[in-house]
């Protein structure tokens, strides 16, 4: 029993001492050496198109890399392909187990993914050669439910999972390529850097963490929230990681000086952050809340600049598209909503 | 308000768990402050035709109170933060079953804290149906069940046919109790309890905000403790939802995860960090520099497809044509030129002009390669070696000799990532070398210059 009071004691010292060195390299906050830049102004975006076709609420929803496309998850047991653009279903796909939590578009826009209480990852081919989506494979081994899934390419995936570990699968053979473990709760959200070569996860260990793909460790950990973190990004030019959290705040790290820079937070904000997305430049951070609203930071100052009211039950997940031009929202009122 | 009711104990120490608790305690702050005697929002009893209307505060008050002392701009986020608030039922509308906050003259009143969320969570649907029951024996028209309320007491006499008698009794009960209270005292008890069940039991078409993610609700400890009766019954049929699995305990780390995690803080202490002022500079200029790609700042050209129907923005990046702007971004960084198939063409175009295109082919031969399913995967990797690295390579690039010899082992058990070193040292060079004169060269200037001149001409 010592032997552990020990560790836990040497555990506790070296993060002492990392607070320490970061406070080394604190000389100026982003407010401030933003203080010079433009001020971004109200910014007031305008529901284009309105997606009704899910019956129930909407879990998930991820962009296809053509901009126009994108692909959403709901209990009522479907993955609904979209052409945003006209509005049209392009695919209504049927899942086994309607207790759906995340859903993920390949970069090839070959395939889509979905997973959620069943643990299983379940990829599904769009482009079978007799026009149905079937199955293509089913990726079982995590022991707890499916929170979020982020194609590499058409034959990796990566997932994260309740049983606070993330995976990277072959895809074709159906097995696990390498496990990441080392959070203490379960993983509620993955984003993969722009260069495919790390990915964050975010944790109800109220942690943020980066691996490294290809070596199979974990490289940073961040901390600061006092609650789940529900959604995390990278910020686009890959240096810095954004996290939503219950405790009604995001914060921005940046990966270099491996540190929080800043916190986005109102008084008057209550409910928890449910998913976020940055825009194409990273000024402006779209964060869903449960308080049905979307609401508008600008990155650099930390001011809300807008606000998204437009939902009629909680914001479960929100995506700009990859062209920055459209920014979409799925809600428990079981619509999705394209704004910009 | 000290109350006491029919009830039985909170289920207090289990409400700790619920993910939403910092949500929940954020507004018991703000209702903390809006009771207080001095500085809150004033409680009156108003005189009403026949009778008293006891203890309650206008739309208007709680929305002018809000904007007074909460960091709330308008009356719109007054509004906003408000109805979130009625809606997890600390503040209702006396006379609406529906939750939401107007500013005008509609008369609220506080809910007792034994009634709301944090203490009392999750009633059994028995609860409910004695609820019900004791309201059909209240001879009062304004007790009088609402169309949404009879269609559930039918469903839940159906439900507990067998245990009816058992609840009538209690719904007796408690009828009998309250006939013995003080009149005032029932009005205010009586509009509590129906906001109460407002929250848990919302009208059709209202938004339940007690429910939970499953994500989450799959994780609430010991469920089968939370499912404590509100009345003192006995514990019963679970709510619709899924099974709920025992949630695992709080993760306790053992001996090994104690020696790793002490390995990762070390190795996460040694990093070299930049300084805050530094990195806020970059993220600063990156923001500026894509401000003019960013279609939230500047329309995009000519129109934002979205807002104009036209699609021609789009139809534009898919062409093989390098657009002005396009071209632009090119010279951001070699990234850019890499993540744009016509940039990445342009450049590869360049490259063989001076016969230096064998580094480019193989950074994109080896992206490809990474892409493949695994079966093609060692065919592929000794292909590019032929082509690139072995002794004779028709296409011979040059990388360091560490690299190499690393890459000669990689080959012999070829997997996805057998070029991953070599690739680093080329894609170093390439940043350094090739791209800075494909940038200089006249061939990107020309790009650049011609579409400029070309949309000149567009007007």
């Amino acid at each position: 029993m010592g032997e552990m009071e020990e560790l836990r004691k040497e555990a506790e010292n070296l993060k002492d001492q990392i607070t320490e060195a970061r406070k080394v390299v604190q000389d100026a906050t982003l407010p401030e050496v933003a203080a010079g830049t433009a001020v971004v102004g109200r910014v007031q975006l305008k529901t284009r198109k309105t997606l009704r076709g899910h019956l129930a609420k909407i879990y998930a929803m991820h962009w296809g890399a053509d901009t126009k496309l994108c692909v959403s998850a709901s209990q009522d047991g479907k993955l609904i392909v979209w052409d945003t653009l006209t509005t049209n279903k392009v695919n209504a796909i049927p899942l086994k187990s309607s207790w759906v939590m995340t859903c993920a578009y390949a970069p090839s826009g070959n395939l889509v993914a979905c997973g959620g209480l069943d643990n299983m990852c379940s990829i599904y081919n769009l482009k079978g050669k007799d026009g149905n989506v079937k199955v293509m494979r089913e990726l079982a081994a995590h022991t707890g439910y499916l929170s979020c899934c982020r194609f590499l390419s058409d034959s990796e995936i990566i997932t994260s999972s309740g049983d606070c570990t993330c995976v990277l699968w072959d895809i074709e053979t159906g097995t696990q390529k390498t496990i990441f473990a080392g959070h203490m709760g379960d993983c509620m959200s993955l984003a993969v850097s722009p260069d495919f070569k790390t990915f964050i996860s975010g944790a109800c260990d109220f942690t943020a963490k980066l691996w490294d793909i290809r070596e199979a460790t974990c490289r940073q950990t961040f901390s600061g929230h006092e609650s789940d973190i529900n959604a995390i990004g990278f910020f686009p030019n890959g240096n810095a990681v954004i996290t939503g959290s219950d405790d009604a705040t995001c914060k921005l790290y940046d990966l270099r000086a491996d540190q929080e820079l800043i916190t986005y937070q109102d008084s008057s904000i209550m409910c928890g952050v449910t998913s976020l997305a940055p825009s194409l430049s990273g000024r402006l951070l779209l964060a869903g809340y449960d308080d049905f609203n979307v609401n508008i930071w600008d990155t650099l100052k930390g001011e809300r600049v807008g606000v998204l009211a437009g939902h009629d039950n909680r914001v479960s997940c929100i995506g700009v598209s990859s062209d920055g031009m459209a920014c979409c929202t799925g809600s428990w009122d079981s619509f999705l909503k394209i704004w910009n | 308000m000290a109350q006491t009711n029919n009830y039985g104990q909170s289920s207090n120490g289990v409400a700790d768990e619920s993910p939403n608790m910092l949500v929940y305690r954020k507004m018991e702050d703000v209702i903390a402050r809006m009771q207080d005697e001095k500085n809150g929002i004033p409680i009156r009893t108003v005189k009403s035709f026949l009778s008293k209307i006891p203890s309650v505060f206008s739309g208007s008050d709680i929305v002018q109170w809000m904007i007074k002392n909460l960091n709330i701009e308008d009356q719109v986020e007054a509004l906003h933060l408000g109805t979130l608030m009625a809606a997890h039922g600390y503040f209702f509308p006396i006379s609406d079953h529906v939750l939401t906050l107007k500013d005008d003259g509609t008369f609220y009143r506080f809910q007792t804290p034994c009634f709301t969320i944090p203490n009392c969570w999750e009633p059994e649907n028995t609860d409910y149906a004695v609820y019900l029951c004791k309201r059909t024996m209240q001879n009062k028209a304004r007790l009088e069940l609402a169309d949404y309320e009879a269609e559930s007491l039918a469903r839940l006499q159906r439900a507990f046919a067998r245990k009816w008698e058992f609840i009538f009794m209690q719904a007796e009960a408690q009828a009998k109790v309250d006939k013995k209270r003080d009149k005032i005292e029932r009005k205010i008890l009586d509009s509590q309890e129906r906001a109460f069940w407002d929250v848990h039991r919302p009208v059709p078409g209202c938004v339940n905000t007690t429910e939970a993610d499953i994500k989450k609700s799959s994780r609430m400890k010991q469920p089968h403790k939370t499912r404590k009766s509100v009345y003192g019954l006995q514990n019963d049929i679970r709510s619709h939802s899924p099974t709920h699995i025992p949630a695992p305990e709080v993760k306790e780390p053992t001996e090994e995860e104690l020696q790793d995690q002490i390995h990762h803080w070390q190795a996460q202490l040694d990093r070299h960090r930049l300084k805050m002022s530094k990195v806020a500079e970059s993220l600063v200029s990156y923001t500026e520099q894509y401000a003019e790609f960013d279609p939230f700042f500047t329309s995009p050209e000519p129109s934002n497809p979205w807002i104009s129907d036209d699609n021609t923005a789009w139809e534009l990046e898919v062409s093989k044509e390098p657009g002005q702007q396009r071209v632009k971004r090119w010279g951001f960084g070699i990234n850019e030129v890499l993540k744009d198939p016509v940039g990445r063409e342009q450049f590869l175009k360049f490259l063989e002009s001076e016969f230096s295109s064998e580094n480019l082919r193989f950074w994109l031969a080896v992206q490809e390669v990474k892409k493949r399913p695994i079966r093609e995967v060692p065919t592929r990797v000794q292909e590019i070696w032929q082509e690139f690295l072995a002794p004779g390579a028709p296409s011979a690039i040059n990388v360091d000799s560490k690299s190499y010899d690393k890459t000669t082992q990689n080959v012999k058990d070829p997997g996805r990532y057998a070029f991953e070193d070599a690739q680093e040292h080329i894609y170093k060079l390439m940043k350094s070398d090739s791209y800075s004169r494909f940038i200089r060269s006249n061939a990107y200037q020309e790009l650049l210059q011609a579409k400029k001149k070309k949309t000149k001409n567009l007007f």
